[in-house]
C-alpha cells in the first residue's frame, strides 16, 4: 500500500503536539490538544483507507475510493464537534466558578497522602499554568454560584414565610 | 424477534427525544422514562428467553447484508446484560425520581436529567448488541457524552473538577479506540466483528499484537483495569448518588463486556492471557488496598469497584468455558450489588448529611432499615456464603483450579485475600457509621438525632426527609441481589451456556453468517 508521506508527517506532528497539550493542567490547552488528537485520528483513518484521488461512488470499476472510511471520519468529526462544545461550556463554567481553567489535585487524595507524613504540601497551581494568567485577582463577583444561590433562595423563602406568618397573625389579631 | 432487537436501542433514544420535548412537565418526563425502561426490561427478558431456547439472533439493520451493513447480535451474554442493566437502570431511575421530588429538583435538574439518562441507557444497550467495532465505538460515545453531562449535573465546583478528570481520561480512551479501529480497518478492510476474527488471524503475529494491545488499552481505561484505573475514585464520588450508582454498576461493566468480546471473538488466540491474569491480580490487590485506606464511603466503594473488576478479568484470562461462565455470573452479581451499595450510601448521605466515615455514628438507632440495606450487599460483596458473591467467587476459583497453572493458583490466593479485605474495609465502615455511639464521634451533629432530643433545633428546617420511594428502590435492589442467590442455579446454567457460546468465535460467526464466510 502506498501512503502519502506528507499526510503521515502531518499526522505525526498533530499527534505529538496534541498529546503534549493533553498533558497540561490548563483546560483550554487540553481542549486544543483534544482537537488536534481528534484530527490526527481522522487523518489516520484517511491514510489507511487507500490511495487518494478517486471519488467514493462514482467512476470506473476498481477506480472508486472506499466510502466506509469517509463515513467513519464524518462520524468522528461530528462526535469531536459535540464534545468540544461541551468542553467549552465546562471550561467557561470552571472559569466563572473558580477564576481558573486548571485542574486541581484531588483534595481527598492529598488529605489521604498527608495523613501519615507530617509534610503538608500545598500543591496549588501557580498562575502561569492557566491560559488566563493572573490578570483577574478574584473570581468574577457576578458569577452565578449555584450552591450559594440555593442557600440564598432558601433563606429568602424562609424570610418570605416568616413575613407571611406575621401578616397572618396581624390579620388574626385585627 | 429481530424487530425487538432494534427496539432495545430505539426505544430509549425515542424516549429521550420525547422527554426533551416535555421539558416543562417533569411528571410526563418521569412517566416516559419509567415506561421506556420498563418496556426495555420486558423486551430484554423476552429476548433472553428466545435466545436461550432458539439460539442467538443477528439483525441486519436496514436489510443490508452482513459484512456491508450494520449487524446487531444478541447472544445469551448480550441478552443477560440487557436484562440486568435495564433492571438496574430502572431501579436507579426510580431512586432518582424520589430524590428529585424531595429536593425540589435542585440536585437533578429535571428538564435535562431524564433525557440524558435515557441516552445513557441507549449507549449501554447499543454497546451490548453491537455487531461491528465502529458501532461499538459510536455506542461508547453515546454513553460517554451522556455520562459527561450527568457527572457534572448542577455545575458545582467539585463536580466540575471531578468531571474534568473523567472527561479528559474518557476522551483519551476514545481516541485510542478510534485509532485502533482505523488501524484494524487498514489491515483487514472490515469492522464486522465476525469477519474480523477470520481476517485478523491471517495477519502476522506482531501486527495482531499491536492491534490487540491498542483495543485492550482503550477498553481497559473504560473498565478501570489497574494501571488505567486512577481516574475512577477521583471522579465518581462527586456525582449525585443515583448517577454514581448507575456509573459504578454499568459503565465499567460495558468496558469488561467489550474486553470479553475482544478476547474471545476478535482475538481468540489468547496471546495476552498471561498479561490479563497478572493485571487481574494487580487490579484486585491494589484496588482493595486503596479501599482500606479511605475515610469516605463513596471513595471506599469506588476502590472496591476497581478491585472487583479484577475478578472478572481473572475469569476472562483463564480462557475456558467455565472461566467465562464464572465471569458472566460475577458481572451480573457485581452490577447488582455495587449499585445497591451506592444507593444505600445515597440513603446514608441523606440521613447523616455526609459520607465521611469518621463523621458519622449511631445511625443504627436513628435509621435501622438503612443499616440492614447496607449490611446485606456488604456481606454479598465480601463473599459470605450463601450470597451470590460467594457463589461467583467459588465458580471462579474452581475454574482457576481446573486451569491448574501456577499463575491461576496465585490468583486464587489473591482472590481469597481480596474478598477478606473487602469484608474488612466495608465492615469497618459499617460498624463506624451504624454501630458506634454518636457520642464517640468528635463534634458530630446528626440533625435527626438532634430533632429527636430537643424537639426543635435550628437545623431542623434544613433536614431533608428521606422519601419512601428512595428507600423502596433500594429495597427492590437488595431483593434482586438476594434473588440472584435464591435463583443461582438457573442463572448459573444460563451463564454456563453463555460461557460455552462465547468461548471461541465459532458460535458468533455462525450467528452472523449462517451460510459461512466466503
Amino acid at each position: 500500500m502506498n501512503a502519502s508521506l506528507t499526510l503521515v508527517v502531518i499526522m505525526v506532528v498533530l499527534y505529538s503536539v496534541g498529546v503534549y497539550l493533553l498533558l497540561e493542567r490548563s483546560m483550554t490547552r487540553v481542549l486544543l490538544g483534544f482537537l488536534l488528537v481528534g484530527n490526527a485520528t481522522n487523518l489516520l483513518i484517511l491514510i489507511v483507507s487507500g490511495p487518494s484521488g478517486a471519488a467514493a461512488f462514482f467512476g470506473e470499476e476498481d477506480a472508486t475510493a472506499d466510502p466506509l472510511p469517509q463515513a467513519f471520519i464524518l462520524t468522528a468529526i461530528v462526535i469531536t464537534f459535540g464534545v468540544s462544545a461541551f468542553l467549552l461550556a465546562l471550561i467557561y463554567r470552571s472559569w466563572r466558578l473558580a477564576n481558573a481553567d486548571v485542574v486541581y489535585d484531588d483534595s481527598e487524595d492529598l488529605a489521604m497522602g498527608s495523613r501519615r507524613s507530617s509534610v503538608t504540601t500545598d500543591r496549588a497551581v501557580d498562575g502561569d499554568d492557566t491560559e488566563f494568567g493572573t490578570r483577574a485577582a478574584a473570581a468574577i463577583s457576578t458569577a452565578l454560584d449555584l450552591e450559594k444561590q440555593e442557600e440564598r433562595e432558601e433563606q429568602e423563602s424562609l424570610a418570605a414565610e416568616r413575613r407571611q406568618r406575621e401578616i397572618d397573625e396581624k390579620e388574626a389579631d385585627a | 424477534m429481530s424487530a425487538l432487537t432494534t427496539l432495545v436501542v430505539l426505544l430509549p433514544l425515542l424516549g429521550a427525544a420525547a422527554a426533551l420535548t416535555q421539558a416543562n412537565r417533569p411528571r410526563v418526563q418521569t412517566l416516559i422514562a419509567v415506561s421506556v425502561l420498563s418496556a426495555v426490561l420486558l423486551i430484554g427478558a423476552a429476548l433472553l428467553v428466545a435466545v436461550n431456547t432458539n439460539g442467538a439472533i443477528a439483525v441486519e439493520v436496514g436489510g443490508w447484508p452482513a459484512p456491508y451493513g450494520i449487524v446487531l447480535v444478541v447472544d445469551r451474554l448480550s441478552a443477560l446484560m440487557i436484562v440486568v442493566s435495564a433492571a438496574v437502570l430502572l431501579a436507579v431511575l426510580v431512586f432518582s425520581v424520589g430524590q428529585g421530588l424531595a429536593d425540589g429538583d435542585r440536585e437533578t435538574p429535571v428538564s435535562i436529567y431524564y433525557p440524558t439518562y435515557l441516552i445513557l441507557a441507549t449507549g449501554v444497550f447499543n454497546a451490548f448488541v453491537a455487531g461491528d467495532l465502529f458501532n461499538l465505538y459510536v455506542s461508547f460515545e453515546i454513553l460517554l457524552v451522556a455520562s459527561y453531562v450527568l457527572i457534572t449535573v448542577g455545575g458545582t465546583k467539585p463536580r466540575i473538577r471531578a468531571g474534568t478528570v473523567y472527561i479528559v481520561v474518557s476522551l483519551v480512551s476514545s481516541a485510542i479506540f478510534l485509532a485502533a479501529i482505523a488501524m484494524i480497518y487498514g489491515a483487514t478492510g472490515t469492522v464486522n466483528i465476525a469477519q474480523l476474527t477470520v481476517r485478523l488471524a491471517e495477519l502476522p503475529a506482531d501486527i495482531q499484537l499491536i492491534l490487540h494491545v491498542m483495543l485492550l488499552i482503550g477498553f481497559g481505561i473504560k473498565a478501570a483495569v489497574f494501571p488505567l484505573s486512577f481516574w475512577l475514585p477521583d471522579s465518581y464520588p462527586m456525582a449525585p448518588a443515583p448517577v454514581t450508582a448507575v456509573f459504578a454498576g454499568l459503565l465499567t461493566k460495558v468496558g469488561v463486556y467489550a474486553i470479553i468480546r475482544t478476547e474471545m471473538i476478535i482475538f481468540p488466540d489468547g496471546q495476552l492471557n498471561t498479561v490479563l491474569l497478572i493485571v487481574a491480580a494487580l487490579t484486585m490487590v491494589i484496588g482493595i488496598l486503596g479501599a482500606v485506606a479511605q475515610s469516605d464511603i463513596k471513595r471506599l466503594l469506588s476502590f472496591t469497584l476497581i478491585s472487583h473488576i479484577g475478578y472478572m478479568l481473572f475469569g476472562i484470562g483463564i480462557d475456558t468455558a467455565a472461566g467465562l461462565a464464572a465471569a458472566t455470573f460475577y458481572i451480573v452479581h457485581h452490577i447488582t450489588v455495587q449499585t445497591t451499595l451506592f444507593l444505600a450510601t445515597g440513603l446514608v448521605e441523606r440521613q447523616g448529611g455526609t459520607t465521611g466515615i469518621n463523621k458519622l455514628g449511631g445511625m443504627l438507632k436513628t435509621s435501622p432499615l438503612i443499616a440492614v440495606l447496607f449490611f446485606i450487599p456488604l456481606l454479598n460483596l465480601g463473599g459470605i456464603p450463601p450470597f451470590s458473591g460467594f457463589l461467583g467467587k467459588l465458580a471462579l476459583f474452581e475454574a482457576g483450579a481446573n486451569n491448574g497453572s501456577v499463575l491461576a493458583w496465585v490468583l486464587i490466593g489473591c482472590g481469597a485475600a481480596v474478598s477478606l479485605l473487602t469484608l474488612y474495609a466495608l465492615a469497618r465502615a459499617w460498624s463506624m457509621i451504624f454501630w458506634r455511639d454518636a457520642e464517640e464521634v468528635a463534634d458530630y451533629e446528626n440533625p435527626l438525632a438532634m430533632r429527636a432530643e430537643t424537639g426543635s433545633s435550628p437545623t431542623v428546617e434544613s433536614v431533608r426527609t428521606t422519601p419512601r420511594i428512595m428507600v423502596g428502590a433500594t429495597v427492590a435492589m437488595v431483593t434482586v441481589s438476594i434473588a440472584l442467590t435464591v435463583f443461582a442455579t438457573p442463572l448459573f446454567d444460563l451463564s454456563a451456556n453463555a460461557g460455552e457460546n462465547i468461548n471461541g468465535p465459532a458460535y458468533y460467526v455462525n450467528t452472523v453468517f449462517p451460510g459461512g464466510l466466503e
